[in-house]
């Protein structure tokens, strides 16, 4: 199973588990920061919103919902 | 010859396979291509999918952005289609996601046993989700359906009985028509929602007004998808449709028309035509959802003047509401700018102040992120 680290905290997911879901299973609720600075989460789950963007192992702006959680994966929200 | 099919639900899918049965022969190669990390749309997402017939390349995590960097005799567009979100008061706040959202995020590994769940909106997708949600541990609350009874029994009327069973295989207590949320309440998460004159707590809120064809990129390829022959071919001969990207017609519905597409690309017109009356019957089942779930005019003044319509861009209801066209609010406002290019509020302006979508222009989709690419993979 892998093992990914959300904010700084380690999680262990099941595999085939999506980074959007991973993050709101680890309680986080909060992805990203709107353009007037609300706190926005995933919406449509299927790569056409856009709401759910975090960095991920460095890229910022990548759609959690479309990646697949991979051992090792360092995911930040905002 | 080469046939290229784009999206891999079950219209691309059934194209594949009746396309690779039907250029067995002459040695033509198929490739299926869907910007999702697995095959099966949006209905098989998480597993059910059908097997790739052997002969048929696939090509996963490429999305399509442009039509330049495509290759082909003969071009399948599947690409299937998208929910509908209304605006209404908070209705940005987390925890409120689209129905066909909340689902995929549980096919996806989202844990929601225990989750007091509320699912609103429209269409048969809403007690297939509360199913699928309360079969995977969720507490539903509430279904609240804006159809009225009356729709809703004249369109049961018209069911075939196979469809008939499924509704009674799906069927909750919770399900409520004439009802839709009016707001959700929460400052960090959602905590409840307005429904029907009550307040009803919740974690999460699914919420979906049916589907909208995903039709970008036949219209970038300036063809339209709702123009097409019998043989689901397009005004240009070289590019067929099939699937919900034509309109909303359900699973059974795109299957037939992947497939005559599929057939009909390889030139099997005979095997085609073996699916005609089918579809036909499909159809039918395809007008009588568009007009049991025809949204009510109450649903175009939910939102308040300072709720956002625009997500990505945070445009309000009010900046938007004296402008005279798309065109117009996109000057002024940014309205329809963001990462999404509309997907999200274009489908919902067009409902709240009827205006017409705009030109698509390449790319589809902002593509600075490694999650997918567009056309650099080698198909497996
Ligand atoms: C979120 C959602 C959930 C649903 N859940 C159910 C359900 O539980 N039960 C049910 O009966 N029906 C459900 N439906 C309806 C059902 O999905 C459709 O009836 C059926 O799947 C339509 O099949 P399709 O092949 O036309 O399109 P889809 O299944 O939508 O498949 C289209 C495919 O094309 C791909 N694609 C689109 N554009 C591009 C591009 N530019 N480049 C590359 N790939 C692209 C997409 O990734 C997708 O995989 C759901 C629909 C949605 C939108
Ligand atoms: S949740 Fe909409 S794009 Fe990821």
């Amino acid at each position: 199973m892998p093992e990914i680290t959300i904010d700084g905290r380690r999680v262990t997911v099941r595999e085939q588990t999506s980074v959007a879901a991973a993050i709101l299973q680890a309680g986080v609720s909060s992805f990203r920061r709107s353009v007037t600075g609300e706190p926005r989460a995933a919406l449509c789950g299927m790569g056409i919103c856009y709401e759910c963007r975090v960095t991920i192992d460095g890229e910022p702006h990548a759609l959690s919902c479309q990646t697949l959680c991979v051992d090792g994966m360092v995911v930040e929200t905002t | 010859m080469k046939i290229v099919i784009v999206g891999a639900g079950p219209a691309g899918l059934a194209a594949a396979r009746s396309a690779a049965e039907g250029v067995a022969r002459s040695g033509a190669d198929v490739t299926l291509i869907d910007g999702n990390h697995s095959t099966g749309g949006q209905i098989w997402r998480g597993g059910g999918a059908p097997e790739i017939e052997t002969g048929v390349a696939t090509l996963l995590n490429t999305r399509v952005a442009s039509p330049d960097l495509l290759t082909f005799d003969k071009l399948i567009l599947a690409t299937g289609a998208r929910e509908l979100f209304l605006p209404f008061p908070g209705w940005t706040l987390p925890g409120v996601f689209g129905a066909g959202g909340l689902q995929a995020l549980v096919k996806e590994g989202l844990d929601v046993r225990n989750k007091r769940v509320v699912v609103a909106g429209t269409g048969p997708l809403l007690l297939a989700v509360a199913h699928y949600l309360k079969t995977h541990g969720a507490d539903i609350r509430l279904i609240a359906e804006q159809a009225p009874w009356s729709k809703l029994i004249r369109f049961g009327a018209a069911l075939p009985s196979r469809k008939w069973l499924e509704a009674l295989r799906l069927w909750n207590p919770c399900f409520s028509p004439s009802t839709w949320v009016t707001e959700a309440q929460g400052t960090t998460h959602v905590k409840s929602v307005s429904a029907g004159g009550k307040k009803i707590p919740c974690d999460y809120l699914a919420i979906g007004y049916g589907l909208v064809p995903n039709t970008e990129l036949p219209q970038l390829m300036k063809v339209d998808p709702c123009a097409l022959d019998e043989y689901q071919r397009t005004s240009n001969p070289a590019i067929f449709c099939a699937g919900e990207v034509t309109g909303i017609g359900g699973v059974d519905l795109s299957i037939v028309e992947g497939s005559i597409a599929g057939y009909a690309a390889a030139g099997d017109v005979e095997k085609a035509r073996a699916f005609f009356v089918q579809r036909d019957r499909w159809k039918r089942f395809g007008t009588a959802l568009a007009e049991a779930f025809a949204l009510r005019p109450e649903l175009a003044q939910l939102a308040r003047p300072d709720t956002f319509v625009c997500r990505c861009e945070d445009v309000t209801y009010q900046e938007l509401v004296a402008k005279a066209s798309w065109r117009e609010a996109k000057i002024h406002s940014r309205c329809g700018m963001g990462p999404c290019q509309g997907r999200v509020c274009g489908p919902a302006v067009e409902f709240l102040f009827g205006w017409k979508p705009d030109s698509v222009r390449p790319p589809l989709f902002p593509t600075p992120s490694g999650s997918f690419s567009m056309i650099g993979n080698e198909p497996q």
